[in-house]
Parts: C-alpha cells; structure tokens; sequence
C-alpha cells in the first residue's frame, strides 16, 4: 500500500511537523473513542456477571461489586427451574430445524443459481418477499393447520417447516453460489456429470463456508427464538425453551436480581463460547449478507 | 457471461423441468406457508372465530379495528421505531465502522467486542437491559448519580421506554457494523487518493467518495433495518413484561405494552388478539395491516434487487 503511494512523483518523505503532531493527536483520538466505546459494550455484560455472583441480600441493595463471590447462585438457578428441560428442547428445536434447513435449502439455492428456466428472476423475489415477510401476517391460519394436525403444545410447527426451504438461507446461498463461475460446472457436465453429482462434488466443496454460514445463523436463531416458542411450545413448562424460562424467570422464580442475571448468563454462555469457536465463519457469513444482488 | 453456443449443448435441454424438481419442496412450502395463508387470512378477516365457532360478520371485524385507539397506539410506536431507532442503529453502526478503519492496533479485538452484544439472545439481553436501567439498583442510574444526574424511570415511564429500547438496539447492532465494515474497506483506495490529490478533506472524501459507494449496502441495511422494526415483537414484550413485573407466563391476564402502552407494537396487538384472546378474525385484520405496512418496504427492496440483477 505505502509502495503505490511513495513510488511515483512524491519525493523523500519529509511531513511537516504541524501536520505530524496532528496526525498523532488524530491517532490519540481515534482510539480514545474506540476504547471508550468498547467499555461501553462491555459494561452491561460485567454488570450482569457481577449481578449474578452477589448473595440475595447484597442483589436489593444499590452496591456494585459483590461482597462475596457467591457460586453457588448458578447451582441454585439449576435447583429452582427445569433450565436442563429448557436447554435439550432448545438444542433439538435449533438442531433439527438447522439439519431439515440445509436438506431443503441448498437445493433450491442450487437450482436458483445454477439452472436458467423462465420464472428464475420471480423465484428469487418471491424468496426475498418470503424472508420479509413478518412471520406474524401469516400466523393465524398456519397455527390452525397446526392446531388441526394436534401438534400446537410442542416445538413440531417450528421444525417441520424447515423440510420445505427457509427463505433467509436460500437467500444467503443463492448469493454465494453466484459467485461461482460457470467454467467449473460446465467442465463437469463435459465430463457428463448429472445435476445431483455436480451439486455434491463440484458445488458442495466450493460452497462450504456459506453453507456453514447458514448453518450457524439458523442454529442461532432458533436458540434465541421467542416468538415461536411463546406461540406454539404451550404452558407446560418442561416443553419450554429457555428464551421461553428466560422471559419469565424473574416472576416465577425469584424476586431477587441476582439469580436472574445468573439465568441470563447461563442462557447466553453456549452462545459466546460457540462464537469463539467459529468467528471466522460468522465474520463470513455476515458480511454476506450485506452484499447486494 | 453467456455461453456462446450456436446449438445449446445437451444439459442445457430440459433445464427447466429439472430445475422445477430441484425446487419442488421449496414451492410446496411457499405454497402451504405463504400463499394459502395469506388468502385464508384475507378469508378469516370476515369471519368470527375462536377456534370453535365459525360466524360470518362481514366487515365488522374491520370496522372495531379501525375504532381501535390500541391499533393506532401500536401504528404511533411502530412509526417511532421506523423514525428513531432504526436511523441510531445505521448511524451509529456505520459510526463505529468508519473508526474501525482507522485503527491499526487491536482491530481484531475491537471488532469482536463490538460484534458480541449483537449474538446474546433477545430475551437474555432484554432481561439484561431491564436490570441495568432498573431505577432502583439499576447500575446505570447510579453511575448517573455519581456525576450528579439524576437518571429516569426508563422502562417504567411512557416516555422513556422506547429510547431505552432503542439502547438495546445500538447495543446489539453489530451485524450492521461488519456489513458496513466490509463495505468501506471494499472501497477502490485509489478513489480517496484521486480525491486527496484535488484537495478533498476527511468530510468531503466521505461524502463525495465513502457515501456513494457503499450506498447500495446502506440502503439495505436501512430497508432490512425497517421491516425488522415494523416486526419488531420480542424485546418490547419482554421489556414490557419484566418491568411491569407481570407474573402470569401464559399471559393471559397480561395486558401488553406497559408502561402505558408505549411499548405496544402491532405484532404484539395481534398475537394478544389472535392468540389470548382467540379473537382470531379480528387477528386477521391486524396481520392484513402488518402486511401493507411491510409489503412498501418490501417492494422498494424488490425494486433495488431487480435493478441488480439487471445490471449483472
């Protein structure tokens, strides 16, 4: 970068000093800010980790840091709710729904993409209507196709639906698959490839970190998904997930701040930790997203 | 980036058709989840059903929703979200981009500690947010106190319930803030040297190089950011909720939008009406409103891909 800009007519570098200093206070600035912001962000999960740790007594008074780290507020939110229930239904509500997503939506994708057919272009928009649509405008008649096959009281209506294409993700792979050029699934029809072989060793290689992307966006939403618990997963509260437990965790539960914000954390670790795991792909995939057509 | 064949090659035959299957469960789901609900909703609008009787009422249902001062409630503090919260997001978030270029050292670990808020689920940091600006030991009314402000009842007054959501929403607006991101440092760096040398200052090369060229992804950022507010449901239920103390989990006696209503949109009106109260025609009313209001959005967004897709 420095090559392009020094090589042509600029001779030996010599800044003046006014403008040097300036440069160092922009420099001093710019991350004075950044790191003022950063704190900031920071601040409402510390004030929550520090929440959570305090005892029942210190949780009512107005201080800010715990007088005794109290450990035990973790166990005593396990001992009071059925999080455990709470925590398997939400990994097979977000599991499931993911697995049933890629089945149906890398092929759709993959046709989109891949194939030329009259109506592709209204394909494409009826997907990017679909994934605008709020999921409410069409929610009455869909809870009675459900309430009609008697599985409302449970998670089904919200996996099911994934067998049949997520417009989101369809949306998101259709971007990436795009992005391949044609040379490489033309040279494999050549060789005489069907549909299904190119999809599976030309394609599925290639577009291994969108799909990836996918995979971890739909897991993540189904993990913090509440308005489709809160419609379908009923009153029972052993087939809740715990965006469901979260939300009502402070009245049922405990009047008390502590155990809730330890609830919270406890809801919001596997999140993190996964996040740490997986950063490149989430970086990937969500600069995807913005990426027009 | 057309082939060129004179005589369209082999595979190219029957394209369509298989195509069609390839596509086949997706269409079925559009067909079950979107289009055959959406002409039973315009159906049901007419009709009262609680899920047992079926009754004909004409445009009755109609009539009580445009009396309705609540649907107008929920319109007013949807329209404040479109308004407020979703420029703080885009701004503040294209904000923090813009300085993230700029800093060499510790990018990475800025980045990902301004990305983090954006995964903690919505109810978790919800539930967070109620905590912090809780008047009574809310740590943020204290850190006030201590420079001599006296902080407000937020989630507990009408009036500042929605800046208080709208907290919550620049805290968790990290996704735009890699989209953008993505988009500034995908800028051609020959462009602001083009403008240095005719003498454009920082100001004037972002809005003369910097603006023009990520615009596509402000305006679907913005677009996106707009139907996301007019369905905007989680956060304001939980707030309302959690903050009015209400302890009934199925809801039932829960009146939502508390404080005041001020936290009411029109998804939340909806599902209470369709779904507590199993007024389910009257839903249907409120759901074909919802749709218009998004279906503007939606087809300005439909106009912007189209134009893409023409380009390219």
């Amino acid at each position: 970068m420095t090559a392009t800009v020094t090589a042509g007519s600029r001779p030996a570098r010599t800044v003046p000093a006014v403008r040097r200093r300036r440069r160092g206070l922009m420099w001093i600035a710019q991350h004075a800010i950044a790191i003022a912001l950063a704190i900031m962000f920071l601040g409402p999960i510390a004030f929550v980790a520090l929440t959570a740790l305090m005892t029942d007594e210190q949780a009512l008074t107005s201080q800010l840091w715990p007088q005794t780290w109290n450990w035990a507020n973790f166990e005593v939110v396990f001992a009071r709710s059925d999080l455990l229930a709470w925590t398997f239904n939400t990994f097979v509500y977000a599991s499931l729904s993911t697995l049933f997503m890629l089945v149906s939506s890398v092929p759709a994708a993959y046709a989109l993409s891949r194939f030329r057919f009259r109506g592709r272009k209204l394909a494409f928009l009826v997907v990017i209507s679909t994934m605008m649509l709020p999921p409410q405008v069409v929610a009455v008649p869909i809870y009675l196709i459900w309430a009609r096959l008697d599985l409302t009281d449970s998670l089904w209506p919200l996996i099911i639906p994934m067998l049949f294409g997520d417009a989101f993700s369809i949306f998101l792979l259709r971007q990436f698959l795009i992005t391949i050029p044609r040379d490489y699934t033309d040279a494999a029809r050549v060789d005489g490839c069907s549909d299904t072989r190119i999809l599976f060793t030309v394609i599925l290689p290639m577009a291994r970190p969108a799909i990836a992307a996918v995979a971890l966006f739909s897991f993540f939403y189904c993990w913090n998904d509440y308005y489709g618990p809160l419609l379908y997963a009923g009153v029972d509260q052993e087939g809740w997930t715990l965006s469901l437990g979260l939300a009502t965790f402070k009245a049922l539960h405990s009047v008390q701040w502590n155990l809730t914000m330890a609830a919270t954390l406890l809801v919001t670790a596997p999140v993190i930790i996964v996040f740490f795991f997986a950063q490149r792909v989430f970086i990937e995939g969500v600069t995807l997203t913005g990426v027009k057509g | 980036m057309a082939s060129t064949h004179a005589v369209p090659p082999r595979w190219r035959r029957g394209e369509g058709a298989r195509a069609l299957l390839w596509l086949a469960p997706w269409i079925v789901g559009v067909l079950v989840f979107f289009g055959y609900p959406l002409l039973a909703t315009v159906y049901f609008s007419f009709y009262r059903y609680d899920l047992f009787t079926l009754e004909f009422v004409g445009l009755d249902n109609w009539r009580y929703a445009f009396a309705d001062e609540r649907v107008y409630q929920s319109a007013r503090n949807t329209l404040w979200l479109v308004v407020f919260m979703v420029p703080a997001q885009l701004l503040f978030a294209l904000g923090v981009a813009q300085l993230l270029t700029k800093i060499k050292s510790g990018a990475g670990v800025l980045r990902t500690i301004f990305y983090l808020p954006s995964l903690v689920p919505a109810v978790a940091g919800t539930v967070a947010f109620v905590y912090l600006l809780n008047p009574a030991t809310g740590p943020v009314n204290q850190l006030l106190a201590l420079v001599g402000i006296t902080g407000p009842d937020w989630f507990g007054s009408a009036a500042w319930a929605k800046p208080s959501l709208t907290l919550l929403a620049v805290w968790g607006v990290g996704n735009t803030m890699m989209i953008f991101l993505a988009a500034l440092l995908d800028v051609p760096r020959h462009l602001y040297e083009a403008a240095a040398i005719d003498g454009a200052g920082a100001w004037r090369q972002f809005r003369n190089v910097t603006l023009p060229t990520i615009s596509p992804v402000l305006m679907f950022s913005a677009i996106t950011g707009v139907i996301y507010a007019v369905q905007y449901f989680a956060q304001a239920m939980i707030a309302s909720r959690v903050a009015s103390g209400a302890t009934d989990s199925a809801g039932s006696t829960f009146t939502p939008g508390y404080p005041d209503g001020s936290l009411l949109t029109l998804p939340q009106h909806l599902f209470h009406t369709g779904f507590r109260d199993w007024s389910m025609g009257l839903a249907c009313v409120h759901a074909l409103l919802l749709f218009a209001v998004s279906m503007v959005f939606t087809l300005i967004l439909l106009r912007q891909f189209s134009r893409a897709e023409g380009e390219s």
